[in-house]
């Protein structure tokens, strides 16, 4: 037995005091050891508890006096001084977001006896409405126990003396000198931008992660949403520390060192706030989303989510009248459409489909079907309907596009597995996030059989719920069905095509600049896709999306331009009339279909890609294609059409220092 | 015979009473009582957070009660099952845990979130204790490697969660048993000096963060906002206590905004700044007091399995109390551990209480099984 003799070995080196061994089995020694070694144990925790009392000893007795001392004249408090926050330009430096210094009048509610009394007092002093009054509220019920909150901010001059002289009647009130954020755009450009709160329980945890907890004691604003948030880390700053020396009663006497803060750094964007102002302006009153985007580059130059807010709201905690406003409205203004809005793309994404059936040989230009007006499965009666009554006649690839003809698309989508449309697809980054450089993106759908297997896996859903049918195949192919992009995702695609299948990732900001050292760090923009597909076979449906701007579906909007662009429109249904002919005076304004315009310009060297959607917006044709040509006119002729006023910013409180 | 309902109250009173050891009870209660004390002074007076702790030790003597009535046996047929499940939610917690502070340690079970390694403080050293009482009287040096073994991985679970601190907790329980259960003081010296041995090589893998703390311990002053702070104001609050302290709701350092976490972590700062060297001796003698019990019940316990899980338990109730209130007077590095009894929060009193049951159940349960 190796076994046996093992420990046989081990016992006897250890003297009999080693690991167990058979002759153990008497139940007296075996206790009779543990014992030992729990008195070896015993004694340990003596020793322990001994020294600890040592330390307590010398803490306490020895070294008394000198702590004495420290908690006495101690009194330094070390008081952060939070970092200036950085500030955000567009593209050619036009300031966004900024921050100031200002005054607020601070109230710690542990300190303060019967609050509303208080507040009722100091509004005889300083204003406050019943705005502040119910922020205030809203305050207290998510602060932590001994915090301070600010009952009203941005003080003017007047209101900070005459409280001073007051001071006396008001404990646990207090004037802080604070830095207020502030967007001199307003709604412009606000989801893109984003802004700052105050920072919530989740927000302490995402410090937490990145090890910061220190650096942000003293701020109690962090970004929520936007470049404010995704950019947060850059924006924020090293917080400085200043030791105070305070009298018995914590109030500050003097300043006794100071290591400053760095401000955070400065954001440029990529967007042109002079071509995001036209391209709201184009909007109206409508609702809706438009990305442009420098297909050289992945630039974003346009960011539009229609209706916006006014971040300014937000910066010293909304109140609760504003808040149900802005999300209960219909219009859904929070929603920020280019990224999570999901539409099905209707006939934009015709160029994608084309080019993919040139690349796999299904098609080639030249080949042509006839158009009845309508299109049916062999053997079943059902009629897929073109938009135009008596159909389009002979049409081979390019008149497709260009009238946007949906037989020729349906007989391709007969003749083609969708797996495959979905792989080629996917090239053009539909079904999956772009990558852009702020939070919140959806997918979209790019279905095929895997997706619909697992969109209807639960249980639920009997299993033909689950297979693919060749009529989800016919409406794939004219993108209705389950297909859903974000106008992100076709702006993303459209640049691609623009430029010649080299993808970049889209992005906001361009670059980032160290405030200390004026380094600039721009944002890397390599090409992220490239598509690999015959050069005449891309040259080919750029041709046809010249011609549908020329001759086709938008001709009518880019007639006279001083360039040549190229485009596709798009309608998405959202009501489906069965068997009858759309009228949009019958349906709902909220029923009707969306409208879609993708476009680039100059169409022989683009510099600049958009995709637009109005939501409800009719035809493509009618409602997106001339925001589209209003950007593109002020893009490359910085020419504002006529009827867009030009807005002009607020004007921005104090400088911060 | 008697007044039926004097009968059936003091029929009642002897079942509540029976299995309840009364020093053990006693030294625990007064902690507990010390401990509300110091948190009225810690919250600055707030009677919600006093009566709050109060309930979560209402439900924890409940439960502690519980404990003392299952007899040791019982406990050991959950061993295994529990010690698996327990491995189980570690994996778990890796493939699908909810990162918080960007941390692996919790998951998600619809309405709250579970800590799975919390579990394993009490699974680890029952399944060691009933491995033990298994093989007992035959034991090699094969079941002290595979003890070991049970010990590495959940410690290596843990560790990449990563939870460095409650990693080297359960590591420390896990090795009590083994202590206990006759580890060669060879191994026991082999093993010190390899810690000491890999000791730089471990700090090459630590985290930023925790080597920063470690920094941060040697020089407090590198990090004026943060640990450091902590640590130099723990101190200036204990030292100026003095010999009889500040007086309770008199501490300066506690109720100047000095002492950070001084409701949980530091609340023995508020407790040494009010009660001087007196109070903290009284407070050393009752945990010596509780401890000592604990080890005489340990002594006297009758089977192997009820021996470990005694002494395991006597033993980390001492880390727990000894790594705090080194902590807080600067022997040690700050690390998240609060003190036995005394912290404000619900969770640890309820499994320290747990703790005393199952110590109450070995020894009223001690005869049954001597023959």
């Amino acid at each position: 037995m190796p076994r046996r003799l093992l420990f046989q070995s081990w016992r006897d080196r250890n003297g009999g005091n080693g690991f167990g061994a058979p002759e153990l089995r008497n139940p007296e020694r075996e206790l009779h050891r543990f014992r030992r070694r729990l008195s070896v144990a015993a004694v340990l925790v003596g020793l322990a508890f001994a020294g600890l009392f040592a330390r307590f000893f010398y803490l306490q007795v020895v070294q008394h006096a000198h702590f004495e001392t420290l908690a006495e004249t101690n009194r330094i408090a070390i008081v952060p001084i939070p970092p200036n926050r950085g500030v955000i330009t567009d593209r050619n430096g036009v300031v966004l977001a900024q921050s100031y210094s200002g005054y607020s009048l601070e109230i710690t509610p542990s300190q303060v006896g019967n609050l509303d009394r208080t507040i009722d007092e100091l509004s005889k002093v300083v204003d406050i409405d019943g705005r502040d009054r119910k922020r205030f509220h809203k305050l207290m019920e998510e602060s932590k126990d001994f915090e301070t909150l600010p009952l009203r901010t941005r003080l003017s001059d007047e209101e900070v003396a005459r409280f001073a002289v007051n001071r006396y009647r008001f404990p646990g009130v207090e004037i802080k000198a604070r830095l207020f954020r502030q967007y001199p755009y307003g709604a412009i450009a606000s989801h893109v931008l984003g802004y700052i709160g105050r920072i919530n329980d989740k927000d302490v945890e995402r410090i937490a992660s990145w090890d910061q907890v220190a650096n942000y004691k003293g701020t109690d604003t962090i970004g929520k949403a936007g470049v404010e948030l995704s950019y947060e880390r850059d924006l924020h700053g090293t917080t400085g520390v200043e030791d105070v020396e305070v009298d018995a009663n914590g109030r500050a006497v003097r300043t006794l060192k100071r290591t400053p803060p760095i401000a955070g750094d400065n954001l440029r964007l990529s967007l042109d706030i002079g071509l995001q102002q036209v391209a709201e302006a184009a909007f109206g009153d409508r609702r809706g989303a438009l990305v442009a985007i420098d297909p050289t580059n992945g630039d974003v130059l346009a960011f539009v989510s229609k209706p916006g807010f006014d971040p300014n709201l937000f910066v010293d905690g909304i109140d609760s009248a504003s808040w149900q406003d802005l999300n209960d409205s219909p219009d859904k203004p929070l929603l920020d459409r280019p990224l999570r809005g999901a539409y099905p793309p209707g006939s934009t994404i015709k160029p994608y489909l084309a080019l993919a059936a040139l690349h796999s040989g299904k098609r080639t230009p030249g080949q042509t079907i006839f158009d009845p007006g309508y299109f049916q499965i062999p053997g079943q009666s059902h009629k897929y309907r073109d938009d135009k009554p008596g159909g389009h006649g002979v049409v081979d690839m390019y008149k497709a596009l260009v009238v946007s003809c949906d037989t020729y698309f349906y007989t391709l989508a007969s003749e083609t597995d969708i797996d495959d449309t979905a792989r080629f697809l996917a090239k053009f980054g539909f079904g999956q996030k772009t990558g852009i450089d702020i939070e919140g993106e959806l997918t979209g759908v790019l279905p095929s059989r895997a997706w619909k297997q697992q969109r209807f896996a639960g249980k639920n859903y009997r299993d033909d719920a689950r297979k693919w049918y060749l009529g989800d195949s016919i409406s794939a192919g004219i993108g209705q069905g389950y297909n859903a992009f974000t106008p992100i995702q076709l702006a993303h695609a459209i640049a691609m095509i623009a430029n010649d299948g080299v993808g970049y990732t889209p992005h906001l900001v361009k670059s980032v600049q160290d405030i200390r050292t004026g380094a600039i760090t721009p944002i890397a923009s390599e090409p992220s896709s490239r598509l690999d597909v015959r050069p005449d076979q891309l040259a080919f449906v750029k041709s046809a999306l010249v011609g549908v701007a020329r001759d086709g579906t938008s001709a009518a909007v880019f007639k006279d331009a001083k360039y040549v662009s190229a485009g596709k429109t798009g309608t998405a249904q959202l009501f489906s009339l069965k068997g009858e002919k759309y009228s949009e005076h019958r349906v709902d304004e909220r029923l009707r279909d969306h409208a879609w315009y993708e476009a680039y310009a100059p169409a022989d060297h683009p510099r600049i890609a958009v995709a637009v959607l109005v939501e409800n917006g009719g035809f493509g044709a009618e409602a997106a294609a001339p925001i589209a040509r209003k950007v593109f006119d002020f893009y490359l002729l910085g020419e504002a059409a006529p009827g867009v006023a030009q807005v002009t910013p607020l004007t921005p409180g104090d400088e911060g220092d | 015979m008697g007044n039926p309902i004097g009968n059936v109250l003091q029929r009642g009173w002897e079942v509540l009473t029976r299995r309840i050891d009364s020093m053990l009870f006693g030294a625990a209660l007064t902690i507990v009582c010390v401990g509300l004390v110091t948190l009225f002074s810690a919250s600055d007076e707030s009677v919600a957070r006093v009566t709050s702790q109060a309930l979560s030790f209402a439900f924890a003597i409940a439960l502690m009660w519980l404990f003392a009535n299952i007899p040791p046996q019982t406990l050991a047929r959950g061993a295994v099952p529990l010690y698996i499940v327990a491995v189980a939610l570690l994996v778990a917690v890796a493939l699908f845990g909810v990162v918080v502070n960007g941390s692996r340690r919790w998951l998600n079970l619809g309405i709250a979130r579970f800590q799975p390694s919390e579990l394993m403080k009490v699974a680890l050293p029952l399944m060691l204790a009933w491995y033990f009482q298994k093989f007992e009287g035959r034991i090699g040096w094969r079941d002290f490697a595979f003890a070991g073994l049970l010990i590495a991985v959940p410690v290596y679970l843990i560790k990449r969660q990563p939870d460095l601190g409650t990693a080297l907790l359960i590591g420390a329980s896990g090795f009590y048993v083994l202590y206990l259960a006759g580890l060669s003081w060879r191994v026991i010296a082999g093993l010190l000096l390899l810690a000491a041995a890999v000791g730089p090589v471990v700090w090459t893998h630590l985290h930023d963060y925790q080597r920063a703390r470690i920094l941060t311990f040697i020089d407090p002053s590198r990090d004026p906002l943060g640990a450091g702070y902590h640590s130099m104001q723990a101190s200036i609050a204990l030292g100026s206590g003095g010999i009889v302290g500040k007086g309770w709701l008199n501490g300066t350092q506690t109720h100047l905004d000095f002492l950070p976490e001084r409701h949980t972590d530091f609340i023995f700062a508020v407790f040494g700044e009010e009660f001087g060297l007196i109070g903290n001796a009284v407070l050393l003698l009752l945990y010596l007091l509780l401890i000592g019990r604990a080890m005489v019940i340990t002594a006297n316990a009758s089977t192997m399995f009820a021996r470990l899980i005694a002494g395991a338990i006597t033993l980390m109730f001492f880390t727990y109390a000894f790594v705090n209130m080194a902590m807080v007077s600067g022997l040690l590095p700050v690390v998240g551990v609060p003190l036995p009894l005394v912290s404000y929060g619900g969770t640890a009193l309820i499994s320290l209480f747990i703790g005393l049951g199952i110590l109450m159940s070995v020894h009223a349960h001690r005869k049954l099984v001597t023959s």
